[in-house]
């Protein structure tokens, strides 16, 4: 292990790292966004629970290599667009997503709901103040699996030529320089760990009445 | 561009030889099979154990966080550490590495499906059974582990997913199979090839996946289909900080 490459290569560390973290974050957010409606429409209308699961379930089985392949023949773009990875990332938030919302929604108790139709809450709000708090803590359980996946997976697209951590991997193989393999490593599994701490902060933050229970 | 992937799929000169589809279609199966049984063979035991014995049980917490792990990484890593050692004219300096790397990231979900799967036994089924008089196997044997087959399965498909994913990357480190057509044709922009066999990686693991579904039909027990109690039982066991991380199983690279 070479520690002056480190310290050499600090500021290039940092500015792939952010790159790792765009191309991880947006579509973790995105993934979300649209997860939310898709995985309610789920849970609430029973006979799209099939297509919508059965379709996310689809998506998420195509490999991450050949959908960064695939993504210019449905996009239109260059093959190492960044564009690419981010739609293909979130295709997979999208899909892992989806039914955990679906279930997160479903397992809402059934006396909490009601008993805020009784006290007058429109469907809409009793939604976004009832339905969706109480679902939070499954949904961030989703969202914290799929946040250590993309962190991963993103490395996976530095084969194809877009920057990030993973070119510190493909680089390191190349020249078999250990450093720069362990620089790779490392830096990938601390960016999971800060992705994995920030989304349980905010989890936290979202359901103080939580913080009796458990980490 | 479709035409194009069109053209190269229905070549029939690009499917004969060692370097055709056909080859590198068995190499993939043959690579992917060879690691799930090694997995297999590892992780279900182990994770039948660990739940039925309640012994160990931070394995199961150990082996997901693997999963943090890049998979490019480990790959290269493990060619780098391991391709030395093998000289002479053999598959062995990529063979060896990459089914090590590949059987590593099978392990993770087998052993939460078969962990998670034992554990989550209905406690009254298992009572039962002890009160009828079966030992401690027969429990095992004859209630546990069917009861465990559904999580089993989603253990087994996301292991094979995860498996067929990673063995196409594996062509970095020189393995055969589809992901050659990918590595070849993003070196040498021969794009026609490298979208082409994606077609094909990813019908591959669509079918995969179909056809452990329609296994784990014949399977598992009519009485386990989800029915609305054990919907819900299975639900309320998500919102645990312990089944959330063994919840969606399938996560992977």
């Amino acid at each position: 292990m070479d520690w002056s490459y480190v310290s050499d290569h600090w500021s290039q560390i940092m500015e792939r790292a952010w790159q790792h973290t765009i191309l991880a974050g947006v579509p973790l957010v995105l993934g979300l966004l649209i997860a939310l409606p898709l995985g309610w429409l789920a849970a609430r209308v029973r006979w799209l629970k099939p297509p919508l699961l059965g379709g996310s379930g689809l998506l998420y089985t195509i490999p991450s290599l050949a959908l960064f392949v695939l993504m210019p023949v449905v996009l239109g773009t260059s093959i190492i667009a960044r564009v690419n990875v981010i739609v293909a990332m979130t295709i997979y938030t999208l899909a892992l997503l989806v039914r955990t919302v679906a279930d997160a929604l479903e397992a809402v108790p059934n006396a909490a709901t009601q008993a805020a139709t009784a006290m007058g809450y429109a469907p809409a709000r009793r939604f976004l103040a009832v339905d969706l708090p109480l679902a939070t803590p499954v949904i961030a359980s989703g969202l914290r699996v799929a946040a250590v996946s993309n962190v991963s997976i993103v490395s996976v697209a530095s084969l194809i030529g877009v920057s990030n951590l993973g070119i510190y991997l493909t680089s390191g193989y190349d020249r078999q320089y250990w450093t720069e393999i362990w620089v790779g490593l490392v830096s990938c599994i601390l960016l999971a760990i800060v992705f994995d701490v920030i989304i349980q902060v905010v989890t936290r933050l979202l359901t103080p009445w939580q913080k009796a229970c458990v980490a | 561009m479709i035409n194009q992937i069109w053209t190269w799929l229905t070549d029939g000169a690009n499917w004969s030889g060692d370097d055709g589809i056909t080859h590198r279609l068995v190499q993939h199966l043959w690579y992917s099979g060879l690691s799930l049984l090694i997995a297999g063979v590892i992780a279900l035991p182990l994770g039948t154990w660990i739940a039925h014995s309640g012994r160990a049980s931070w394995l199961v917490t150990a082996a997901n966080s693997l999963r943090a792990v890049p998979s490019l990484g480990l790959l290269f890593a493990a060619s780098m550490l391991l391709s030395s050692k093998f000289t002479g004219d053999t598959d062995l300096p990529y063979l060896v590495p990459s089914i090590i790397v590949l059987t590593i990231l099978a392990i993770p979900p087998l052993l939460a499906g078969a962990y998670s799967g034992v554990r989550e036994v209905d406690p009254a089924a298992r009572d039962a059974a002890r009160g009828m008089g079966m030992t401690g196997g027969e429990v095992l044997r004859q209630v546990e582990l069917p009861n465990a087959l559904p999580l089993i399965f989603s253990g087994l498909r996301s292991a094979t997913l995860q498996v067929i994913a990673t063995a196409t990357i594996a062509a970095y480190i020189g393995l055969g199979g589809l992901g050659a057509f990918l590595r070849d044709g993003i070196a040498l922009n021969e794009y026609d090839a490298a979208a082409g066999a994606s077609v094909l990686v990813a019908v591959l693991a669509l079918a995969a996946d179909l056809l452990l579904g329609v296994v784990q039909r014949l399977v598992v027990s009519p009485g386990l289909r989800t029915t609305r109690t054990r919907t819900r039982r299975n639900r309320r066991a998500d919102a645990t900080p312990a089944a959330a991380a063994l919840g969606p199983t399938n996560a992977r690279s």
